[in-house]
């Protein structure tokens, strides 16, 4: 098939541009052309449509109309003038610096201990998995419930003598159940991730540094984690990135309040284009997170690669 | 070294060649695709002439068949009268052939507003009337012709709340059925309090909503004398029940100026609405999620809510033991309202338009408004429908229905930041213990901010 298909491309090669090319190249030709069409097609859905983006952020379209008038920056500055958008900013790094750690530091946690048994380790892995593939509206609506006014972890605070706590009513505690929401749900992922990083730390590095007198936490300190660096990289990056457009479970849980405690960036992108038609200052919105992300990966990938020791 | 170096630049070259005719065809394809989509526009103004040519000659023969476009969000009921009246519809009228499009409720601005760009527009829409003033701005509506629906008639006609339809002294929707919110309470709740009546006045509610709230020993809601949710329907109460009921204004006649503290009223109204939570102590937000629930599971006594509850109390909570009465009373009488309302885009033109005019009329018409009542549960918008005894008797229906010759319906610009300015402010004292002068000081200043925006953008036009 596929020998009959490089043949095909040669002969019509060779009658588009009159010579005719090595059977290496053709071989490479065709693997291309194959390569060529996924790529033609992320071109098309997130390419184009990114480049878009930009052009409309400095327009006036309110969707419905037919007409978009230029307006420069003034989509930008009055994003900036207007308080909400800049609480959501503000949201959206408290999410990233306390999800992406915390996000790491329980996948490490369960990782480590996964890797040191061997019965049942099949099991457990299944159920720490589950959350990350269940529906995330889902998830967010149990712990609603479990967090609601009179819901059970108030009525167990209460049956222990406790205060019951506002929780996501609250405008200093919500933000921090959602990402601890979040956290639980991307468990799964993350153990992994880290999972796989663990398989390749060889044996007899361990076995060397026990033999030196390393007691389990300068091994851990020593070996582990810096071999685990190229892991740590790749999550940190992915969870920042993840983290950034933090949206479904703010929608779910509490839709951006108490006195927008919980509003992201996203979440604020989707109330200006869909609720308020304003696809301009959507637009500048979300280039305004673009280059929040581009230059959070840009300094990860220098700050945490300059890590790398052997 | 030096050949497969001579070879790449070959091979980009050659790659390259074939990006720029795939991309060429990807235009050329898109080109094909924009001019497919627009057809119903460039149609109708083709056919238009043709139509109106006939008119003259005869005008009440139009031998063409059309086919217009009825958009609504996905509710049952509304869903199946609809595909029943259209059927009816069909054949009163057999050259039209109307087709019904649906999107869910949370959805249903979303869909339009991408929709509509990409030229699949309907030729009817169902909209919130607190949407109008953003479909109008982004001129996609067209005013109602008026030789179809004269404003006068419907001024005549038509409960007063429907005026908030009219922008720039235009109608550009009406509706077929109106919703007012009214108190409803829990008769067994209020016999075990031995409360006889419900509460008809600020005083008596304050007072039935404190008989009637239970606490357990650790002091916890066991069951609530007056729900208390500001974001579900208690907003709408403050600007279009309390504010004028305490003999303040809401907006300035040419609805560019709020007008919460011009006098004493606004404080006064949003103190009252406050103090349940904060004074009284009967009700808090999200006790069992919220308002409706609570009150549907027999753990609040009394909830300000509307008539489209009627229909979801019928099928989810059938043993449920409840009553309906007129909002409470201050210096005088009002009520929130609201609508849907079927509108017509500017591009419908032509034959087209002349079958929208049709079935809008069809849609408007007392037998259907009267259907609307038994289906779906909706109050008939024009009052020889309402006044009827057969719903203004009605032991549900009749106080819904009794409020709407006061009954008044905000102007909204958007719903949702008007909505959550008010949410914000209550939060603000609840959990900011910020003063409630200061907190309404800020409310009146932001939300006037959001009709400045809106009406230098109108002015700007």
């Amino acid at each position: 098939m596929i020998a009959q298909a490089i043949r095909l491309t040669a002969r019509k090669s060779r009658e588009l541009l009159g010579f005719r090319l090595s059977y290496r190249t053709q071989r490479y030709l065709f693997i291309y052309l194959v390569l060529a069409f996924p790529l033609l097609y992320f071109l098309g859905t997130r390419l184009l449509p990114i480049l878009y983006a930009f052009n409309v952020s400095v327009r006036e379209w309110d969707l419905l109309s037919q007409e978009k008038p230029y307006v420069g920056f003034a989509n930008f500055t009055a994003l900036f003038e207007d308080e909400v958008f800049r609480k959501s900013i503000v949201n959206t790094l408290i999410y990233v610096l306390v999800g992406v750690p915390g996000q790491l530091a329980v996948g490490l946690a369960v990782a480590l201990l996964l890797h040191n048994v061997r019965r049942f380790r099949g099991l457990f892995r299944t159920i720490y998995f589950i959350p990350y593939v269940t529906s995330a509206v889902a998830v967010s609506w149990v712990f609603r419930w479990i967090l609601m006014r009179n819901g059970w972890l108030n009525e167990t605070l209460l049956g222990l003598g406790l205060e019951p706590q506002l929780f996501l009513q609250s405008p200093r505690q919500a933000i921090y159940l959602v990402i601890l929401t979040i956290i639980w749900q991307s468990i799964g992922f993350q153990m992994l991730v880290f999972l796989t990083g663990l398989e390749g730390v060889p044996r007899m590095y361990y076995d060397a540094a026990a033999i030196d007198g390393a007691g389990p936490w300068r091994r851990f300190r020593h070996v582990t984690l810096p071999l685990l660096n190229p892991v740590i990289v790749f999550s940190v990056v992915i969870g920042a990135i993840s983290y950034l457009q933090t949206f479904g479970q703010v929608l779910s849980m509490t839709n951006g309040e108490p006195l927008n405690s919980t509003r992201t960036i996203v979440l604020h992108v989707y109330a200006l284009a869909f609720q308020r038609f304003q696809m301009g200052s959507a637009a500048a919105a979300t280039v305004i997170l673009f280059v929040m992300i581009l230059a959070l990966t840009l300094l990860q990938f220098k700050l945490v690669r300059r890590k790398v020791e052997y | 070294m030096n050949q497969s170096i001579r070879q790449g630049k070959k091979l980009s070259l050659i790659l390259a060649a074939f990006l720029l005719v795939l991309t060429a065809c990807g235009g050329g394809s898109n080109k094909g695709s924009d001019a497919s989509a627009s057809p119903s526009p460039s149609s109708s103004a083709a056919a238009s002439p043709q139509a109106s040519a006939k008119e003259e000659a005869s005008p009440s023969a139009s031998a063409e068949k059309v086919t217009i476009e009825y958009w609504q969000y996905e509710f049952p009921a509304k869903v199946d009268l609809i595909n029943e009246l259209i059927q009816e519809f069909q054949t009163l009228h057999p050259n039209i052939t109307v087709k019904q499009t649906n999107f869910p409720y949370d959805q249903y601005s979303q869909k339009v507003a991408t929709l509509v760009p990409a030229g699949k527009g309907p030729d009817i829409i169902n909209l919130y009337y607190g949407w109008l003033p953003q479909y109008v701005a982004s001129g996609y509506l067209q005013p109602l012709p008026e030789d179809a629906f004269p404003p006068a008639q419907i001024e005549s006609d038509y409960y007063p709340l429907v005026s908030a339809a009219k922008l720039d002294g235009a109608y550009y929707a009406i509706p077929t059925a109106v919703r007012t919110l009214a108190l409803f309470y829990n008769k067994d709740l209020f016999a075990k309090a031995q409360i006889a009546q419900p509460p008809a006045t600020w005083e008596e509610l304050v007072e039935s909503a404190k008989k009637l709230t239970e606490k357990d020993a650790k002091g916890q809601f066991v069951i609530e004398g007056f729900a208390w949710e500001p974001g579900s329907q208690l907003h709408h109460w403050f600007r279009d029940g309390l504010l004028p009921q305490a003999g303040g204004q809401d907006l300035s006649e040419d609805r560019r100026k709020v007008l919460w503290d011009d006098s004493p009223a606004g404080l006064e109204a949003f103190r009252y609405l406050l103090d349940f939570a904060i004074t009284h102590k009967t009700g808090i937000n999200g006790f069992y999620n919220d308002d409706s629930n609570a009150f549907k599971t027999g753990h609040a006594a009394i909830n300000v809510d509307g008539s489209f509850r009627l229909g979801s109390f019928k099928k989810d909570a059938p043993d449920l033991n409840y009553g309906i009465a007129p909002l409470p009373a201050y210096k005088s009488q009002s009520a929130p309202a609201s609508f849907w309302a079927n509108a017509i885009p500017k591009n419908v033109q032509g034959a087209k338009l002349e079958a929208a005019k049709e079935f809008l009329k069809f849609l408007t018409s007392k037998e259907v408004q009267e259907k609307w009542v038994e289906k779906v549960g909706e109050l008939p918008a024009q009052k020889a429908v309402g006044s009827q005894d057969k719903y203004a008797g009605d032991e549900k229906l009749g106080p819904f229905i009794k409020q709407l010759d006061y009954s008044k319906a905000h102007f909204f610009i958007d719903e949702n930041q008007e909505r959550a300015l008010i949410v914000n402010a209550a939060n603000e004292v609840l959990l900011n213990n910020v003063p409630v002068e200061q907190a309404f000081k800020d409310l009146v200043a932001k939300t006037q901010k959001i009709y400045d925006d809106y009406w230098a953008k109108q002015d700007k036009k």
